[in-house]
């Protein structure tokens, strides 16, 4: 019985995680993480995601300070923040996310306003879809185990 | 598509080799996430990872004495980028292989890293056969 429970909880898993991959918000780099999971760090892909979303939500914090600014200007410090963003989304496989981060540099370095604000809200959307989604993964995953 | 837990995750990804021995490696980067993967990674390997948050603490242990096989340079960090730390490593005499690791797509910026004295320069993310081919190139270059 127990046996069976686990069993529908990990195909809950897996069904949640090929959702992502075919809506395109996980990318091949998610598998590459996983492949590096082994008994000496059984929790790595959760401890990676974690320090993900915990330095994720401070540059988006950041970059919405930036652009609530009357007086902002710097376009720069914005890109600074902007391929920190793109860095660690694209390397733990957050493809959607990282693409919608590239849109807003482009944004940037035009030094267009509008388009940074309008960019940060596709940003926080994009995001709290992908957070939401992984933290419901890692729910059923502890739940499976 | 199960996280791995145990033995059934400890099947190797394909192509990584267990090259054990000495060969050590640098990461210098800002970003906490790039760290704990890359470092990961370089381990599956069985190099010997030292990491640091900027290209001055970079510089600074070498300049004390440390010596690594390879660096992995992030581009943009506080304090000193990779361009600057790389140009004053190789101003020191430093031969170890430098590798540039950035999340600027355009050529332009990839080449003006590389002049620097970069020997390679990636996008991130770092795959895992791209760090295969760079544990290949250092086995080949001791």
């Amino acid at each position: 019985m127990l046996g069976l429970g686990e069993d529908r909880l990990r195909a809950d898993m897996n069904r949640l995680l090929t959702l992502l991959f075919h809506q395109g918000v996980l990318d091949e780099q998610f598998l590459q993480l996983q492949q590096l999971q082994d008994e000496t760090s059984p929790n790595f892909i959760f401890e990676v995601v974690n320090i993900y979303f915990n330095e994720s939500e401070k540059l988006l914090r950041n970059l919405r300070d930036l652009l609530l600014d009357r007086e902002f200007s710097d376009y720069q410090r914005m890109g600074v923040h902007l391929n920190q963003l793109i860095g660690s989304s694209s390397s733990i496989g957050a493809k959607r996310v990282s693409n919608v981060c590239v849109a807003f540099r482009a944004a940037s370095e035009q030094n267009s306003r509008p388009g940074c604000l309008r960019a940060l809200e596709v940003l926080e959307h994009e995001y709290c879809y992908l957070k939401n989604r992984l933290d419901e993964v890692f729910h059923v995953s502890k739940s499976s185990n | 598509m199960v996280f791995g837990t145990g033995s059934s995750s400890t099947k190797s990804t394909k192509g990584v080799e267990e090259v054990g021995g000495n060969l050590s490696v640098l990461i210098v980067d800002d970003d906490p996430i790039i760290l704990r993967i890359h470092r990961m990674m370089l381990n599956k390997f069985g190099l010997v990872t030292h990491v640091v948050e900027n290209g001055k603490e970079a510089v600074d242990l070498f300049r004390s004495g440390s010596c690594f096989d390879m660096v992995l340079m992030d581009m943009e960090m506080p304090i000193m980028d990779g361009p600057k730390a790389t140009q004053e490593l190789r101003a020191m005499g430093v031969n170890s292989m430098i590798v540039g690791v950035t999340s600027r797509g355009l050529e332009s910026e990839k080449q003006s890293f590389m002049g620097a004295g970069l020997n390679r320069c990636h996008e991130k993310p770092l795959t895992t056969d791209i760090v295969t081919s760079l544990v290949q190139e250092l086995i080949k270059h001791y």
